[in-house]
């Protein structure tokens, strides 16, 4: 809300000048709790443009229509400033705006000295349209010419003292136009503050000084009575708690005077013509959207507020035709909809030139009503944002009032007498208790009952200390509760003097991580450590990534979580799997020719419920990626590294050749405790290709959820071994689709409780041990924990196992 | 006997003195001192001597043992030691040459900063909340004081998947999860992913992260809430930080406030990283709202609680000097291994 610094200040006793008085009230504003965006002064991109004498001036030699001018500009030149006009109003002793060297005029265009036809010019005098004003608001003023403040009717009778009191001074300081405009953030519980009154009140108790109401009389000069005029009528008063309408007749449309047009422009509102000016001056002044009928338009001098009915159209204002339907409210006449109720009027009885009466309406209209009206019709005006936060019958009233007494300021037709009205439908306003020691035990403050009540009586609180409640004005539909209460006091007590504390009468809690967090970080430092950078992504991403993925058209993966209104396709569903996300990643990195890069993340994909009216299943996955001097035995031996840490011992590998996004022979299941937890291995060629992943892609998807239980919190301690173990070698022979998960089973089986550990230690296939056969080599050891075990001993079970990889695998010893 | 004595001796002396190597010493040592060494022999001819001779002999053969022994120890020890010195001049290393480079991963930067934010809040009684993202309009919005129609939702752009749910906008969700399941003393803190429906810029992001803060107990004052953002603002933006909290209107707290931190950058005298204002906004607090701890089971006669919210990219932006959101999102390797 832009607030012209005059214009607030009016409703006050506050003296508010010069930018340091105009920075203090930006700051207390903002520390009050209406936060200033920025200050700005209007015509504030006109720079070093100050009044200028001309003292003499002749033709220029090489010109027919170009004067040099020399010009005292006082302190901003020693002597005189010569200048080059095509100005042919230039005249001795005449006062010009000069802009001087390095300066700026309307437009941001930048002046500079320079020389024209041969001739030093070190600056430029100006129009009135070069220093971003018009000449129509200034009696005197020419549109063909520079300015020339002795020629202007405002500066009548001045004596040539006063005239020259005017050199070297900055021109819009001179002329009075430099307005101070503050911009206000208002939130959106504070209807009130969308208005030059509710803020002037904000302004007012902030910095300790007054608020002024305006006054002013309604003379109703006309004899005519509105209500043998028009009549209203509301069908749904749930929907509109009060209606009123004026009658003004003899309108004259004409252009608002000057100081109405500078003050709405400098709010940020195009001036347009006086009767549009004034329901939006008395907007911007109240807060409460004004409208205006011509009369004639209205059918049977009738209006209705109403539901529109479904389907119903209506062309608005901006000439667009829009479909409302029944849970919209429009103002009508018995023929059909003039406007949209708190959003937009009908073009069918918008003011023209020729009205000659019109109705000024002052409604309050359902908040919700019009927010959900104005977003089905894709309408949000200046109007409809106001109504939305819910306005207040007393105001609206008052606004009334307002508007009719402007007419008549600016004499722009005769006000009926009386108004025209529905019955209000008043809200109650709270009673809401009012303690002073709860208040304080609540903030942690120290307030005295006084310094309460008297910024509650500030802000037009009715308060009942000995009754312990308060009554809030009716246009703070926003304080409900003693918590409202209590924000009111602090924030002009002062948010910064609360003292401050730190839960000393509270309980002692424990502050910890729970067990989940606790295995989530251990794996993402375990994964750090083995080289793996940390990543975050987005968890929506295109739905075309099912087909990169090489999924069927059947695949569960495709069925995804859909965002109704995404930023775009690219972003529109849920991920149902991390794969894409890590391959866009590593293509990423690839791109930027990255030779080696490893990267993970622990992070949810999101699994559809049957019921949709259910959220989705938050599975989150341990994700890693790499590629470079890598193979699938890297990936495998950090994944085992990371089950290590976590002490978790009964995993084993399966391979996996069914995943269509993983190449078939280098993929396998990762099995803990019997579960699936997830897989790993290099990425199908064809879908590396299609992301532009390098060949040689790695990935595992691992489960979390399995990972975290079985991950052991506490190990128990082992004694080290007293005896020496025994090591043997087993070199077999097997044929090539035998694996040595499987091999490695069975001598685990077999080796009984002698067996410590069997490590594979070469693999070789070749014309050595034939076609079709592969050559397996483990180093066993056994330790007995009492005995030093004898040949004898280690020989039993080494035939066990022999046994066993014979009969079950039909292997050879080598 | 005793001149053959000498001998022996003096011929040794000169032999060892020009051994230079190992196996000259070993050959010297069996050749004197050896089975069939000629002091050996001398000992084993001792039979031979008269009886009155044999100790003279044999204490002048010891004797000479005795020395032999010892100038055999010291060469020994003095060729090895040389020996040791030329293998360790071959071993030089040119230690300048790079070390085999092992490749160090990191943590995010932003999962840097909630984990620092963690670990403080932890120490100050915390315990650490989690709640999905994919979220019931009830949670994100009604319960915290924003029905259907509430004009403050359209501060913030929400994907919807149906009508009743959404991507939660705000960690807040969070609160009501919480108090729904526990009852006071409360103190959490929930970290997690956020999302709004803004365009992609250097300083908008429509994932990003928020760490959201809660505490309900008996006698929770404003106060509280003060002292504990000031302890945060110390240990994240540095000793010196002070914060200043501005009234502001968040639906589910009252009363409520924007807080900013003196400028990290210029300590509050205003600069390029401020826009001049001294002041940076970090975060969103304010007392729980009396209607939303009712619709949690909680009653607010008898408790109140305060409650925040941080963003953590602005955070995260700040410490590392990262100039683009966008930067925490595309992981390039080149810039997480930066952190």
């Amino acid at each position: 809300m832009k607030a012209p610094v005059k214009w607030l200040t009016e409703y006050t006793d506050l003296e508010v000048s010069g930018d340091k008085a105009i920075h203090e009230l930006a700051e207390a504003m903002t520390i009050s709790g209406t936060k200033v965006e920025s200050v700005d002064k209007l015509g504030g991109e006109i720079d070093r443009v100050v009044v200028g004498k001309c003292i003499s001036f002749e033709r220029h030699q090489n010109s027919d229509h170009m004067f040099v001018c020399q010009m005292d500009v006082g302190e901003y030149n020693d002597g005189l400033l010569q200048i080059v006009t095509g100005a042919q109003n230039v005249r001795t002793n005449a006062l010009i705006p000069v802009a001087l060297d390095k300066s700026t005029i309307a437009g941001g265009v930048k002046i500079k000295s320079g020389k024209l036809r041969g001739e030093n010019s070190f600056g430029m005098m100006c129009s009135f349209e070069e220093i971003g004003l018009s000449h129509l608001d200034y009696e005197g003023g020419i549109d063909d010419g520079i300015m020339v403040l002795q020629d202007l009717k405002m500066f009548e009778g001045l004596t040539d003292e006063q005239f020259d009191a005017f050199i070297g001074k900055d021109i819009l300081a001179v002329l009075g136009v430099s307005e101070n405009v503050i911009d206000f953030e208002v939130t959106s519980n504070r209807a009130d503050c969308f208005s030059i009154l509710g803020l002037a009140r904000e302004a007012a108790v902030t910095m300790g000084g007054k608020y002024i109401k305006p006054e002013f009389t309604v003379k109703e000069e006309s004899d005519a009575k509105a209500e043998d005029l028009i009549a209203v009528e509301v069908k749904d008063a749930d929907l509109c708690p009060l209606y009123a309408a004026r009658v003004v007749k003899n309108v004259k449309i004409g252009p608002s005077p000057k100081w109405m047009r500078e003050r709405l422009e400098a709010a940020g509102v195009r001036a347009i013509n006086n009767i549009v000016d004034i329901t939006n001056y008395v907007m911007l002044e109240y807060g409460q959207p004004m409208h205006a009928f011509d009369k004639r338009t209205i059918h049977n001098d009738k209006i209705i507020v109403r539901r529109a009915a479904d389907g119903e159209v209506i062309k608005t204002l901006d000439g667009q035709e829009r479909t409302m339907d029944s849970s919209m409210l429009v103002i009508a006449d018995s023929e059909g909809a003039v406007a949209i109720a708190g959003v937009m009027g009908g073009e069918n009885s918008e003011i023209t030139e020729e009205t000659t009466d019109l109705i000024f309406e002052a409604a309050v209209f359902d908040a919700v009503t019009v927010r959900r009206g104005a977003k089905k019709v894709g309408l949000r005006t200046e109007a409809s944002s106001r109504f939305e936060k819910g306005l207040d019958t007393v105001t609206c009233l008052e606004a009334l009032e307002r508007a009719v007494n402007l007419i008549e300021v600016l004499g722009a037709g005769d006000v009926c007498k009386g108004v025209v009205m529905s019955n209000p439908v008043e809200k109650a306003m709270p009673e809401i208790r009012f303690i002073p020691e709860k208040i304080n035990a609540f903030l942690g403050t120290d307030a005295t009952t006084e310094q309460m009540v008297d910024i509650l009586t500030q802000l037009e609180c009715k308060v009942d200390v000995a009754g312990q409640k308060v009554i809030p004005p009716s246009f703070r539909g926003d304080l409900l509760g003693e918590a409202d209460i209590a924000e009111e006091i602090a924030r002009f007590f002062g948010y910064n003097n609360i003292k401050s504390s730190l839960l000393g009468s509270c309980e002692t809690t424990l502050g910890q991580r729970n067990r989940t967090q606790l295995i989530r970080d251990k794996v993402r430092t375990m994964l750090t450590g083995l080289g793996y950078n940390e990543m975050l992504s987005f968890s929506f991403e295109s739905p075309s990534l099912c087909d990169k993925l090489n999924l069927p058209a059947d695949s569960k993966l495709r069925d995804a979580v859909v965002i109704t209104n995404p930023l775009g396709e690219d972003y529109s569903v849920m991920r149902t799997s991390m794969l894409p996300t890590i391959l866009n990643t590593l293509s990423f990195n690839a791109a930027q020719r990255t030779a080696d890069a490893s990267v993970f993340e622990i992070s949810y994909v999101y699994i559809k419920d049957e019921d949709e009216t259910k959220i989705p299943e938050h599975k989150e996955l341990v994700s890693l990626g790499k590629y470079g001097n890598c193979t699938f035995f890297d990936i495998k031996g950090e994944i085992e590294a990371v089950l290590d840490s976590l002490h978790i011992t009964n995993y084993e590998a399966e391979a996996e050749t069914e995943n269509p996004s993983m190449h078939p022979g280098r993929t396998a299941k990762l099995i803990i405790n019997g579960k699936s937890a997830g897989f790993f291995g290099q990425v199908h060629p064809i879908v590396a290709d299609k992301f532009e992943c390098p060949a040689n892609s790695y990935v595992a998807m691992l489960d979390f959820a399995v990972i975290e239980k079985a991950a052991v919190d506490i190990p128990v301690s082992k004694e080290l071994p007293k005896f020496p173990a025994v090591t043997r070698d087993l070199a077999i022979v097997v044929d090539k689709a035998v694996t040595a998960g499987s091999v490695e089973k069975i001598i685990k089986q077999r080796g009984g409780k002698v067996l410590e550990s069997c490590k594979l230690f070469d693999c070789y296939e070749g014309a050595q041990v034939g076609e079709g056969k592969k050559s397996l080599a483990y180093s066993l050891a056994f330790r007995d924990e009492n005995k030093t075990l004898t040949d004898d001993d280690v020989n039993k079970p080494m035939k066990k196992i022999l046994n066993g990889l014979e009969t079950m695998l039909g292997a050879e010893l080598r | 006997m005793k001149e053959m004595l000498e001998k022996i001796r003096s011929d040794f002396a000169e032999k060892i003195a020009a051994a230079e190597t190992l196996a000259e010493i070993e050959e010297l040592r069996v050749g004197y001192l050896g089975k069939k060494g000629e002091l050996t022999s001398v000992l084993r001819g001792m039979g031979k001597l008269a009886p009155e001779e044999r100790p003279v002999v044999g204490q002048l053969v010891n004797t000479i043992r005795e020395y032999m022994e010892t100038e055999l120890g010291t060469k020994l020890t003095a060729i090895k030691s040389a020996e040791s010195l030329k293998r360790l001049e071959e071993e030089k290393l040119d230690v300048t040459m790079p070390g085999v480079k092992k490749e160090k991963g990191s943590f995010h930067p932003l999962n840097q900063v909630i984990d620092e934010m963690k670990n403080l809040f932890i120490g100050m009684g915390y315990e650490i909340a989690e709640g999905p993202e994919v979220e019931y309009d009830y949670y994100n919005f009604e319960a915290l004081n924003l029905p259907e129609g509430h004009p403050a939702r359209d501060t913030q752009d929400t994907f919807y998947i149906t009508e009743k749910i959404l991507l939660r906008t705000q960690t807040s969700s969070v609160q009501i999860h919480v108090m729904e399941h526990k009852k006071p003393p409360i103190k959490i803190i929930s970290p997690g992913k956020v999302y709004r429906s803004d365009s992609m810029d250097a300083t908008h992001s429509p994932v990003f992260h928020q760490l959201e803060g809660l505490v309900v107990d008996k006698g929770v004052t404003m106060g509280d809430l003060k002292g504990t953002l000031e302890i945060f603002a110390k240990k994240m933006f540095g000793e010196n930080t002070k914060i200043r909290l501005r009234p502001h209107h968040f639906p589910f707290t009252e009363p409520s406030a924007e807080v900013d931190v003196s400028c990290w950058s210029c300590g509050g005298e205003g600069c390029r990283v401020c826009k001049g204002e001294g002041w940076i906004e970090v975060l969103g607090c304010g007392m729980v709202h009396p209607d939303v701890l009712k619709r949690c089971g909680i009653d607010p006669e008898e408790y109140s609680g305060f409650a925040f919210g941080i963003g953590i990219e602005r955070t995260a932006m700040a410490r590392f000097g990262v100039k683009d959101i966008r930067n925490f999102y595309e992981n390039d390797v080149r810039f997480l291994k930066q952190f």
